[in-house]
Order: C-alpha cells, then structure tokens, then sequence
C-alpha cells in the first residue's frame, strides 16, 4: 500500500470523526503518515458529516480525499451524495440498516446499526461496529493497533462496549464475505 | 527516538503558545477556533497561568493586553467574526505597543458565512482593519507542525518588536489532524520581552524594551497619539512616533519574511501561495516537474510585512506568476504591485467553502503554458 484515500460518510452524531481518528491513530502506530480532515454542515447534529482519512507511507501533501479507495455511507442522504462519484474499483460498504442502495451491487451491505443495537445494546457504537467491518474488508491497518486506538481515544467508562461493538464489526464483514463465497 | 503523535491544527496552536511561555488567555468561542481554547482551559492552569472565557471578542482582546501589560505573555483565537470585533482594539496594542498573539483560524466570510467552511479572506483585514497606519506582523501555515512552530514564532516577535502578531489559519487547518513529533523543550528558540537596566529614566514608548506594570516604571499607556513618555502628542512629534513604530516593522519586512522556496531559478511559471493552499500547490508542483514542465513555487510564510524583494528576486526569470487563494484576489494584488508589470499574474480564487485541488492547479499551469507557447514565449 501506498497511499489509501478513505472516506466516512453519514449524518452528524453517528461518530465519524472519532471514527476518522480512530483509524489514523492506528495507521499512525502502524508507522504510516497519516491526515484526517472533517467536513460538516452548521447544525449540531444531524446535518452530513464526512471524515476524510488518508493513509500512506509517503509525505501527504493534500490532506483532503480527492479520489475514495473506501467509501463508508451510514446515511442515505451521504450514499444518494458520494456513492456516484466513487470509481467501480472503489470499496464501498454500506448501512443496509438505514441505506438503500438501488440496484449497485457491487455495495457491500452490512447491517452495521442493527447490530450495534442487538449485539452491542448500544446504536452509539455503530461507528465501530463500521470501523472493525472497514477494516476487516480492506486490512488497512494492524487488529492490535486499532483496539490500541480505540481503547485511547474512547471513554473509559464506555471502552469494552467500543471494543466488543469492533469484533462484531469485524464478524460481520466475514459472515459477509464467507457467504459470497 | 520520540514517538509520533496524532494532532489537531488548533491543539498544535495551543501546545505552541504554551510552548512559547503563553500564561495568558482570553476568548470567545467560535468556530472554527474553539479547540485552542478547550485545550487551554483545561491546560493553562497547570502551568499556573490563566484561561478566562470573556463575555465576547472586544473584551477577550481587551483582557489579553491587560495581561501583557501585567507582564504575561497573551494570547486570544477567534474566527472572522469574532476578529472583526477585535480590530479596534488590535489598533490600541498597535499604537501601546503591546506584545501580543491574535489567532484567527479563517471561515467563509463576511459575517455568519458558513462556520464549517475554510476561506483565506482576511488577509486584508489582518493587515488593514483597523482604522490608520499601524504597525502589525501576520504569520500563517500549511501542516500541523507548522502550526506549532508559527505559534511560538508569533510570541517571539511581539515580544521581540512590542507588537501585535496575528497568525492566519483556517478551518481546514485548524481542524485537520496530521501524525507530527513536535518540538521537545529547547529545541525551538523562546525570546522573553527586553528590560531597560535604568527604571529611573526609562522612556516606555521610544524603542522595543519594556517594563510591565508594578515593577517601578512610571506607565502611562493611551491609545491617544503620545510622546515617549506616553503623554498626548501632536503634530511632528505624533508623526515621529509613528513613523518609529512602523517602520520598526516595515523596515524588516525582507528579514521578516520566511518562505520556502521549490525550483524558483528553474521556472517559467512560479506559484505563489500560503496557508492551506500550499498542500495542493506542493502535490501539483510535484506533478507537474514529473511532466516536465517548468514549475517553481514559492510558499510564504510571512504576509504581513509583505517582501517585494522576495517576489521579485524568486520571479525574476518567470514569465508567468499563478496566485491560488480561496478568496477573489486579495495577497495577488501585493504581488502584483511587487513585480511591477514584468511578469503577468495570474489569480485562481475558490469561495465556495472548499479548498482548491491539485487538479485545479494543473490545469491552469497547464493552460498557462499552452497561452504562453502560442505567444511565442
């Protein structure tokens, strides 16, 4: 790998900036250079947000996602916004909870949401059941480093909920992929 | 060896003024500049300085040069709105001379705009909003560790020269978080504000020494036109006075100016560019020297005092100079003025609320230099 342009897409208060971080923080301990740049509307929460995270073992001179190798949409409106622009060789995984993805099948579906919900018992940990699916599709960065990441950038009080919600996240993206086999 | 450490822009400013000997601050939050202050809130005072959220800008400016006349190093961050509030007051620290840090982290202006959205659009108003001639020196930056290292910059000179330094980042910037080793203690200079020896015959407004309040001197500080004793002053001796504390600044604008240069003595085209916008030109520049093609750019570091002697020298062999700005046309107006009409200049402005790529970049250079070919240049 050399550079990896991943974007995290959906609503405000999903957690995707964390999750960015999450994720950079990791690559980082992975002795990567990392850049992680948020974009979000006015609103407190609920309007688009986007996480904007690059991965790579040169110097990143443009820190923003021109061209997504990874595509994550927990939103419809974020899947109907980015989804197009998004080349065919691109990654895209989808919250099949809350997003229709009209007929492209080429999508990765998971029900990221749903299963923070039954398995977690927590919908905020839907960020990370997403990060440990993302990361068991693409392999971008090491398993360790990303609870290492997790275990730091979340609250104590809420750190073996963050990091069980990423082995679910991770269980379902290989349910996912042995069934496609 | 240390190890790497993820880092936001606007951390990286309050770890620098830290860094610097910052034991004052006051603000107003705003975004995209609140995370300084969160930051310093929850770290100023186990250094045993001090964090006040004031009840708007104009109070927050007021307080931070209160406090550097009590003898802490200040500093305030704020975003467009908030800084357009600040600017009488940044013509009060002009004309007292007093040292302090103005951080204005850009949005898309004017008024409300879009809060989330980067702009360079105050680099005028950095310059120039406050009413009259007056003394001011602006930084900017385009990586996080620059950040830092611009921060503790800024404190350097305003102590260093008794004025008022504002440091020009935005939204993008200030929010962006990059993996960095930054400076261990020592490893980057921290100038202290220079004593008189004498107390007894110290004139507080004649040079750049300074003695803070309760420590003997007699002050008396005014935004009124005053002599070097701070009593009111008119005619020839208001104009000598300034005349001195502007040219202390202008007349180092070319030691001032700090820059990085790529391929300027190779090149028909030079770009010209700061903050933000630098990235792209850096990644486009890159692109465009594999293609061959004769590309220098000049990243600058200094606005304000602005260098025509750095312009000029870096585009003496240039037939072509690209200035990208997310604004209409602001710094390209200086540099168009420094290079009196030898070279044509080129404006790309963005004012939609997002950066300029390094696709734009080259597909102007590459327009450019198509024009150029078919002008016989």
């Amino acid at each position: 790998m050399a550079t990896k342009q991943i974007q995290l897409t959906g609503a405000g208060g999903q957690g995707l900036v964390l999750a960015g971080i999450i994720l950079a923080e990791a690559a980082m301990r992975d002795g990567k250079n990392v850049a992680v740049a948020q974009s979000y509307g006015p609103e407190a929460r609920l309007g688009a947000s986007k996480s904007d995270v690059i991965i790579s073992t040169e110097k990143i001179a443009y820190p923003q996602v021109i061209k997504p190798d990874i595509l994550l949409c927990l939103s419809q409106d974020a899947f109907d916004k980015y989804s197009p622009a998004v080349d065919s060789q691109a990654l895209i995984v989808v919250d099949s909870t809350h997003v229709n993805v009209q007929g492209r099948n080429t999508v990765v579906q998971l029900p990221l949401s749903r299963a923070a919900v039954e398995q977690v018992g927590n919908k905020l940990v839907t960020n990370m059941v997403a990060l440990g699916a993302l990361n068991a599709l693409a392999h971008l960065v090491s398993w360790e480093n990303l609870q290492k990441a997790v275990a730091l950038r979340t609250p104590p009080k809420y750190r073996d909920q963050n990091l069980y919600a990423l082995e679910v996240g991770q269980r379902l993206a290989q349910e996912n992929q042995t069934k496609e086999v | 060896m240390r190890a790497q450490e993820l880092v936001q822009g606007n951390e990286a400013c309050a770890r620098g003024a830290l860094y610097a000997g910052c034991r004052f601050f006051a603000g107003y939050p705003i975004t995209p500049s609140s995370e300084i202050m969160e930051y310093l809130a929850r770290e100023m005072p186990k250094v045993g300085g001090i964090c006040l959220q004031m009840e708007d800008e104009i109070a927050s400016i007021s307080a931070v040069i209160g406090a550097s006349w009590g003898g802490a190093k200040a500093m305030t961050a704020t975003s467009g709105p908030g800084f357009s509030l600040m600017q009488e007051s940044i013509g009060y620290a002009a004309i007292t001379e007093t040292p302090c840090v103005i951080v204005d982290a850009q949005r898309w202006s004017p008024s409300t705009g879009q809060p989330t959205k980067a702009a360079q659009g105050d680099v005028m108003q950095a310059r120039w909003g406050t009413h009259g001639d007056h003394p001011v020196i602006v930084l900017t930056a385009s990586w996080v560790r620059e950040v830092f290292e611009m921060t503790v910059h800024a404190f350097n000179l305003s102590e260093q020269y008794r004025v008022p330094v504002i440091l020009l980042l935005d939204e993008v910037l200030a929010h962006l978080r990059e993996n960095v080793i930054l400076p261990e203690p020592g490893e980057l200079e921290v100038v202290e504000r220079r004593r008189p020896e004498r107390l007894e015959d110290f004139k507080p407004f004649s040079n750049e020494m300074i003695v803070n309040f309760g420590e003997g001197a007699r002050l008396m500080v005014t935004g009124m036109a005053h002599d070097e004793w701070g009593f009111p002053a008119q005619g020839q001796k208001a104009a000598e006075q300034l005349q001195r504390i502007v040219s202390k600044i202008e007349s180092r604008a070319d030691q001032l100016a700090l820059y990085r240069a790529h391929f300027v003595d190779d090149a028909d085209i030079i770009i010209i560019s700061y903050g933000i916008t630098s990235r792209a030109v850096e990644a486009a520049g890159h692109q465009l020297r594999a293609q061959g093609l004769a590309v220098g750019w000049l990243d600058l570091k200094t606005l304000w005092p602005f260098s025509d002697k750095l312009i000029r020298s870096c585009t003496e062999r240039a037939q072509y100079v690209l200035v990208p700005e997310l604004n209409l046309g602001q710094l390209v107006r200086e540099v168009e003025r420094a290079v009196r009409g030898r070279v044509a200049v080129e404006h790309l402005g963005r004012v939609d609320g997002y950066l300029i790529t390094p696709q734009e970049i080259c597909q102007r250079v590459q327009a450019l230099l198509r024009a150029g070919v078919s002008h016989g240049l």
